[in-house]
């Protein structure tokens, strides 16, 4: 199934990296603001199936460049790799590390193992939902 | 230190693959490098255990439920130990041999590696809930081992029916486990073994020990759980060497000497152990002695000398704790060794069929010889470890404070027949008349013969010089299974006595038997064919095939595929019950305050409701689907109107994709017809608005009955000064409470995963209705 209409296809062009960015800020802004891994790959599967919906299930796997359901386990481990630290330091499973990396300028980069946790869900919640939309697409052609 | 001795197989077991491919033909030898040196770092253990201590490693893991992953190396954890990181080296070098250019060689190595691992976990856990979990890690990885030849459908049905059994003892053991932790107050083994608590005066103490013995029984194969054990001689023979024989089903014996200085004062507890431990030790006699099959033959024996551990321990004096120890360790040392001649003899003539070998001495002389040694040991013949193991086991049963006569018969007659037993598997195949054999034989390869040949000549220095090993472990490993230090005494020669005179005897018994063996061999078979009729073994299938029947009958009355029925049953059964905790518990509030709504607040419950209706009165199926969207984006309204802009988006977001799903899906489904009755129809009306008021009344009544402490509060504080996050729905998901979202992303994983194999299942047509 795909679309032939032009608007939808230039729509799709212009508005899904748009979307994909916005996800990804929504992915790190999170932990502060209304956002966080969940809604950031909602909002990155809404992208990618826009782009299903204009060019086909084959092409979006193209620009997806991995398999749906690697995507899936690719999460798993991010989620499960977040446990690492903590395990190694002999703490409770899941105990928050953090790290402040100086940045050029007078800026800090945050970087915790509940982001990692989260990029985990981001891709957990994408890898499922494409995992749908592509399979239900292909059952058709 | 510890941990990562234990972890280590796991942590190998990914690089495998690379390894593989790098190392090629060596890779048996690589791999082996790790459990060699796992037995360096064991065996420097060796002097503190001897001194009598307990050593203790503590790593937590999941301290809010209790579950640590202490480790606890005592003399009996630390013979365990060594058991399998040594053979387990051995048994690495000789599988490179015997599965050398197997397509599934690295496959083999990740499991095995992932077995030694769990097993070495086992023996060393501190915790129980550790120790069960490595325990089912241990039928997790024999289960594939066994059907490692998967396209064999023989090997998959073994494979299934060794699960089913030991993982079906699992679940009765994990019962025995929580109650010995009430009964006793602790997880910790070494806090129950060190406690002076008299369980076996405990209310709960027949129940423990019926759920444990479930457990250990069905994993060690005792009578009458015994017919998995030969079953899974479908694996490949390193893994019938090393699981089958020397480790995994030795678990069940480990977990009863672990826990028999607890348990072991009942009398249910020893009773149980010398009546189904002398059972299975003539069962398996006499059924290692009718087989033909060398592997089997070897199998059954394995169960006899299971048997015989388990009653030795439920005789449980010192001197039948210490013949436990002796045996335990002659029994590894050789059946290892024999098991991989028996590979070597299948690998270098094609047959494991015994009548069909003759006179490989010449051809395989090296194997021959190996296989000799290892079998005196089995015989319990001098100078070898067997010998002082046999001697042992004669002597206590002979003082035994209960059934001596009994016993004492049983495990003659259980002799006679393994003295036969070793003369079938070390001078038929290698004596005699040269056997017509599929492949002309030649002497196996080095890697297949170092190990059997390591472990029967340590079989012969340990028979030379008990007082090796007794001062190193043996002593302090009788004393752990004891309770209380014991002072042993090995020796090769004890004068003649009864337990000499008993062995002589029935070793002139069992070379006569092996004589008539040919000849004995057609009626043994007709009473085994009429036998296994009745057998426990027929018992497991006819079980099996009720469950399949019960499992076709509640799916066909549950679970017919009607997806309304489903929906019906659930919705009735949650507001049901539901609604009458409500009634019970509450009772109905009625009153509402609506002064501070606003106008739009009627508006979008307005929206709602008429979303409602129309969604499940239209016919269109489209104007279903959007009017549910319409309803669903009213919820997200609610939830920004009411400040919670997390749920808001999500909600909105979901919202849209299930709308496209559902879309999706439309296209695909036959044109709109009414199939329900009018009664149907109105039956379900009945129970969506039934749901419709539970519900109602439920958020009533919610608003003002709080009945514990609502936990925001704590969430609230903390978010910022704990998780460092100001977004506290987003904290508690990853943070607080990031156990839960890692669940639900599996399930979520899993859920995709089904929806996948349904709609691929169902584009390949292979279920049609």
């Amino acid at each position: 199934m795909k679309s032939n209409t032009l608007i939808l296809h230039t729509a799709a062009l212009f508005i899904m990296p748009l979307q994909l960015m916005f996800s990804v800020f929504l992915l790190f802004r999170g932990h502060d603001e209304p956002g966080g891994g969940f809604i950031g790959g909602l909002v990155a599967s809404g992208a990618f199936v826009l782009y299903a919906f204009a060019f086909g299930s084959e092409a979006t796997r193209r620009i997806l460049r991995v398999a749906p359901r690697d995507l899936l386990s690719a999460g798993l481990l991010f989620a499960l790799a977040s446990t690492i630290p903590a395990f190694l330091a002999g703490q409770p499973m899941l105990t928050a590390h953090w790290w402040e990396l100086p940045l050029p300028g007078d800026g800090y980069l945050k970087l915790s193992t509940p982001l990692i946790f989260d990029i985990g869900v981001y891709a957990a919640v994408l890898g499922t939902i494409m995992t749908f939309v592509i399979s239900l697409m292909e059952s058709d052609e | 230190m510890m941990l990562l001795a234990v972890l280590s197989g796991f942590l190998l077991a990914f690089a495998v693959p690379v390894l593989c491919r790098l190392a090629g033909s060596y890779v048996g030898w690589l791999l082996a490098l790790l459990p060699a040196s796992l037995t360096v770092y064991f065996a420097s253990l060796i002097p503190a255990i001897s001194g009598g201590e307990t050593l203790l490693f503590e790593h937590q893991w999941l301290p809010g439920l209790g579950i640590t992953l202490d480790f606890m190396v005592d003399g009996l954890s630390l013979v365990f130990a060594l058991l399998i990181s040594g053979i387990g080296t051995f048994i690495l070098i000789y599988a490179g041999a015997y599965l050398a250019g197997h397509r599934y060689l690295a496959r083999f190595y990740v499991i095995m590696l992932s077995f030694m691992a769990s097993m070495l976990g086992l023996v060393l856990s501190d915790n129980l809930i550790t120790l069960f979990v490595f325990w089912e890690l241990t039928s997790i990885t024999s289960y594939l081992l066994i059907g490692f030849n998967h396209e064999d459908m023989e090997a998959r049905k073994c494979a299934l029916q060794g699960l089913f059994v030991t993982v079906a003892g699992g679940l009765a053991l994990m019962a025995g486990l929580v109650l010995l932790a009430i009964m006793s107050g602790s997880y910790s083994l070494s806090e129950i073994l060190s406690s002076d608590m008299a369980l076996h005066e405990h209310a709960f103490y027949t129940a423990a020990v019926i759920c444990i013995l479930a457990g250990t029984f069905t994993k060690s194969a005792q009578v009458p759980f015994h017919f998995w054990l030969p079953n899974a001689m479908a694996a490949p023979t390193p893994v019938s060497a090393f699981l089958h024989s020397a480790t995994m089903v030795k678990a069940g014996v480990y977990l009863m000497a672990r826990l028999n200085p607890s348990l072991g004062e009942g009398e249910l507890w020893s009773q149980a152990l010398m009546a189904f431990g002398a059972a299975t030790m003539l069962t398996g006699a006499y059924l290692a002695f009718s087989s033909t099959g060398i592997k089997k033959v070897l199998a059954f024996s394995t169960i006899m000398a299971l048997g015989t551990l388990t009653m030795l321990i439920g005789v449980g004096t010192e001197l039948a704790l210490t013949a436990f120890i002796c045996f335990l360790v002659a029994h590894s040392l050789y059946k290892g060794a024999l098991f991989m001649i028996a590979g070597a003899l299948d690998h270098e003539t094609g047959t494991k069929d015994i009548t069909r070998m003759g006179g490989l001495r010449k051809a395989m002389p090296l194997t021959a010889a190996i296989a000799c040694l290892a079998a005196l040991s089995l015989a319990g013949l001098p100078p070898l470890f067997g010998f002082i193991a046999k001697e042992l086991l004669f002597e206590s049963l002979l003082d035994s404070p209960l059934w001596s006569a009994a016993l004492t018969t049983v495990a003659v007659a259980a002799a006679v027949l393994i003295v036969g037993v070793a003369g079938l598997v070390a001078i038929k195949p290698f004596f005699g008349k040269v056997g017509n054999t599929p492949k002309s034989p030649h002497e196996a390869p080095f890697g297949m013969l170092v190990g059997p040949a390591a472990l029967s000549v340590i079989a012969l220095i340990f028979g030379l010089a008990p007082f090796l090993p007794e001062g190193a472990l043996l002593q302090s490993a009788v004393s752990s299974v004891n309770g209380a230090s014991v002072e042993t005494h090995l020796a090769l020669w004890h004068g003649v006595n009864v337990p000499l005179i008993l062995s002589i005897g029935s070793l002139v018994l069992g070379l006569s038997l092996l004589s008539g063996w040919n000849r004995l061999q057609p009626s043994i078979y007709a009473i085994n064919t009429t036998a296994a009729r009745f057998g426990p073994e027929a018992g497991y299938f006819r079980f099996m095939e009720g469950i399949t029947i019960v499992a076709a009958w509640q799916t066909r009355i549950l679970q017919n595929g009607v997806l309304g029925l489903y929906l019906l049953l659930l919705v009735a059964v949650t507001f049901g019950l539901t609604g009458f905790t409500l009634l019970t518990h509450h009772g109905i509030t009625l009153t509402l305050d609506l002064t501070d709504s606003h106008f739009y607040e009627w508006g979008i419950a307005l929206l709602l409701i008429v979303a409602a209706i129309f969604a499940s009165a239209t016919q269109s199926r489209l104007g279903s689907v959007a009017s549910m969207g319409v309803l669903g984006f009213g919820v997200a309204l609610t939830f920004i109107l009411f400040s919670a802009p997390d749920l808001g988006i999500t909600q909105l977001l979901v919202e849209t994709l299930t709308v496209i799903l559902l879309v999706l899906v439309l296209f695909r489904l036959p044109e709109f017809v009414n199939l329900s009755s009018p009664f149907e129809r109105y039956r379900d009306l009945a129970v969506a608005a039934f749901a419709g008021v539970v519900m109602t009344l439920l958020i009533l009544a919610a608003q003002d009955v709080q009945y514990f402490e609502s936990i925001s509060s704590y969430y609230i504080e903390n978010s910022a000064p704990l998780a460092y996050g100001r977004n506290i729905v987003n904290v508690i998901l990853v943070d607080f409470r990031a156990l839960d979202t890692l669940g639900e992303i599996f399930v979520l994983s899993l859920a995709a995963l089904g929806v996948l194999s349904m709609i691929k299942l169902k584009a390949e047509d292979q279920y049609k209705p």
